[in-house]
């Protein structure tokens, strides 16, 4: 049975790049509604992860599905109903704000008076008013970003997939950005996103910690604080780091 | 389904993409640089480098006999135009000197006793040293003198006869030749065709090789492929724009070689540019091919020109396809510039109709389909 509920789920996910395990052998579910936050250290596996997830990478064992198709089978239906963003900013340079807006609303087959009231509507969304001749390659890290985001809904997804989306990011376009996916959010669009940064993570209702590509642990922000009877996300991603780079002791026993 | 419908073949993407492209293209001069520069350049360039007629070669004489009648052979000589009286020599050492120097490629020896020989009806040796290290070059001057010697010698005997009084002398046998197609041989004429032909190769080919492979390297790509874009739309999205500007470019080349070079078409100049309209798509299919399966420029530009190279030498745009073993034809045959050049070939110098294209013209179209058809199935919606 196809559990309506659930935005995206996964089970066993692996990823070999030759003799480098990236992912290893990850399971996670996320319910429709929600903001999962990825955290992890450099080179964990988080893109790695999300790629699979997007259709972009054949996972090398494990499957997953989105909205219940599968990932693997199923990639082609799945793009219709995702929007991504991925870590590197891969919009088009050379076009304007509103080019590279309009080719991705061509390419997600939006046209006419639709396609301009959604660009109206995207540009004002990610503030970007006063920018839509300028060229991308012009614009500065915040608003790249922003511009890659509007980018990745220009076809109002159901589900958005964010691989460090405020990476580099001034405090306020940060703030701007959250705030934008947080109403997303409460329409009830799924979130994925990964994050090095703890504020943001706070405001994800649901966190996973992934490790040498392995999820450590995972829940509400609540939950992990008082599991671990830390003060604070940042603590406990210290905390994990630090014993899981101890030989021989797993997540269990702590 | 929704989701199903929308899995088809979708016009708004295609257009899209070509919209992307063409904006892309506009916004980089470099690129279209490449487009329009290169051609010419390299068309006035290859022009006058492939030019292989034999003709005024340096020639030295070593005149022993000063008399009007030796001067009188130098002059025929000369007058042919294969010769330039350039050296006056004297001696054997400074002879054998200007040939190592490569002063001269053709050296004339004219005995002492030439005119005294001649009045007196007796055998006069006449000696001719060709510098044979360009075999063509030697074998042309050797048969050009062989002809203007025997012409010679022929006029002399009649002279000789008819002052005996056996009236007008005719030859037994007269060959009457017509060179059909390039009346004077003119290498220009049959060279700057093909030229045209590997100039667009080179040129298309090398305009699309890049195109998916920047995506790539660039990360664009990454954004592309999470998207229901589809590779047949992606692909031939991306080769229409060219088409256009490889059309200019064409068109830029044909005239320089018409007007400049002064190579005249002698069929029809529409069916001339719609079938390399044809070959066009067929090199800008390559040069999408290229991209498709490359991973980088470098690997893209390394894969260019593992293309281009062969196809220079098994085109039979040096060496006739005819004369080259069965193996290596078999190989030019599979290369479409060869198809291209019998084209151009045809229509430039004989002005034949499309009844005798029609098997160029098919192979041509069977490649262009082929080799869209293996880049669309060659390219993944897939990062690693
Ligand atoms: N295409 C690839 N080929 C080989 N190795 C790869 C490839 N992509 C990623 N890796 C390796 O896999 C590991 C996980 O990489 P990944 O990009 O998923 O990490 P990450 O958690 O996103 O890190 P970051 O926070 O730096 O973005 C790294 O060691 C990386 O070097
Ligand atoms: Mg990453």
């Amino acid at each position: 049975m196809m559990n309506t509920q659930i935005a995206i789920t996964c089970s066993h996910l692996t990823k070999k790049f030759g003799s480098l395990c990236a992912v290893d052998d990850i399971s996670i579910t996320i319910p429709k509604g929600c903001i999962y936050g990825f955290l992890g250290p450099n080179g964990s596996g988080k893109s790695t992860t999300i790629r699979m997830l997007c259709g972009l990478m054949t996972p090398t064992k494990g499957e997953g599905t989105v909205l219940g198709y599968n990932v693997i089978q199923d990639a082609e239906i799945i793009k219709h109903h995702i929007g991504y963003m991925s870590q590197k900013f891969s919009l088009y340079e050379e076009l304007t704000v509103e080019e590279n807006l309009d080719f991705y609303a061509g390419i997600y087959g939006i046209t006419g008076k639709k396609a301009k009231d959604r660009k109206a509507e995207l540009i004002k969304l990610a503030g970007l008013t006063g920018r839509e001749r300028q060229l991308a390659r012009s614009l500065s890290g915040g608003w790249k970003q922003r511009l890659a985001l509007s980018c990745a809904l220009v076809h109002e997804p159901e589900i958005l997939i964010l691989d460090e989306p405020t990476a580099g990011v001034d405090p306020l376009s940060r703030r701007v950005f959250w705030d934008v996916i947080h109403s997303l959010s409460k329409k009830g669009i799924s979130i994925l996103v990964s994050t090095h940064y703890m504020d943001e993570a706070e405001t994800c209702d649901k966190i996973g910690f992934i490790f040498f590509g392995k999820l450590l642990v995972e829940g509400t922000p609540q939950e992990l604080k008082e599991r671990f009877d830390l003060p604070n996300l940042e603590e406990i991603f210290i905390h994990l780091v630090e014993h899981e780079q101890e030989p021989g002791r797993r997540v269990d026993e702590i | 389904m929704k989701g199903r419908e929308r899995m088809g073949y979708s016009f708004i993407r295609f257009k899209s993409i070509i919209r992307k492209e063409l904006l892309q293209i506009r916004r980089d001069p470099p690129s279209l640089a490449i487009a329009i520069v290169m051609p010419i350049l390299m068309i006035f360039l290859f022009g006058y480098a492939v030019n292989t007629d034999v003709n005024h070669l340096p020639m030295g004489v070593w005149d022993q006999d000063k008399s009007s009648q030796s001067r009188e052979l130098v002059q025929q000589f000369v007058n042919t135009e294969y010769y330039d009286y350039l050296y006056q020599i004297e001696g054997y050492e400074e002879l054998q000197q200007s040939i190592d120097e490569g002063k001269v490629k053709v050296a004339l020896v004219i005995p002492a006793n030439y005119s005294t020989l001649l009045d007196t009806g007796k055998e006069a040796k006449l000696q001719l040293l060709i510098d044979g290290a360009d075999p063509n070059t030697a074998r042309t001057a050797l048969a050009n003198a062989q002809l203007l010697i025997q012409n010679k010698s022929t006029s002399i005997q009649l002279q000789k006869l008819e002052k005996q009084g056996l009236g007008p002398v005719e030859m037994p046998i007269t060959l009457q030749s017509r060179v059909l197609y390039n009346p004077n041989m003119e290498s220009l004429v049959f060279n700057i065709p093909a030229l045209i032909g590997l100039i667009m190769q080179n040129v298309t080919a090398i305009l699309t090789a890049f195109t998916l492979v920047r995506e790539k390297e660039r990360g664009t790509m990454e954004q592309l492929v999470v998207t229901p874009v589809r590779p047949l739309e992606l692909i031939v999205g991306k080769l229409v724009p060219y088409i256009g500007i490889g059309m200019f470019s064409f068109c830029l080349v044909l005239l320089t070689g018409i007007s400049w070079f002064g190579v005249p078409v002698k069929g029809s100049i529409i069916l001339l540019v719609v079938l390399s309209l044809l070959f066009l798509i067929t090199t800008l299919a390559i040069g999408i091919l290229i991209s498709t399966v490359s991973k980088t420029q470098l690997q893209a530009m390394q894969m260019s020109f593992a293309f281009i190279l062969p196809s220079v030498l098994l085109s039979g745009f040096i060496f006739p396809r005819e004369s080259m073993p069965m193996v290596v034809q078999w190989l030019g045959g599979a290369i479409p510039l060869t198809y291209f050049l019998e084209i151009l070939r045809g229509i430039f110098l004989k002005g034949v109709s499309l009844h005798s294209l029609w098997d160029e013209t098919l192979i041509l179209s069977s490649f262009t389909v082929l080799i869209c058809l293996v880049a669309i199935l060659k390219f993944r919606k897939r990062i690693d």
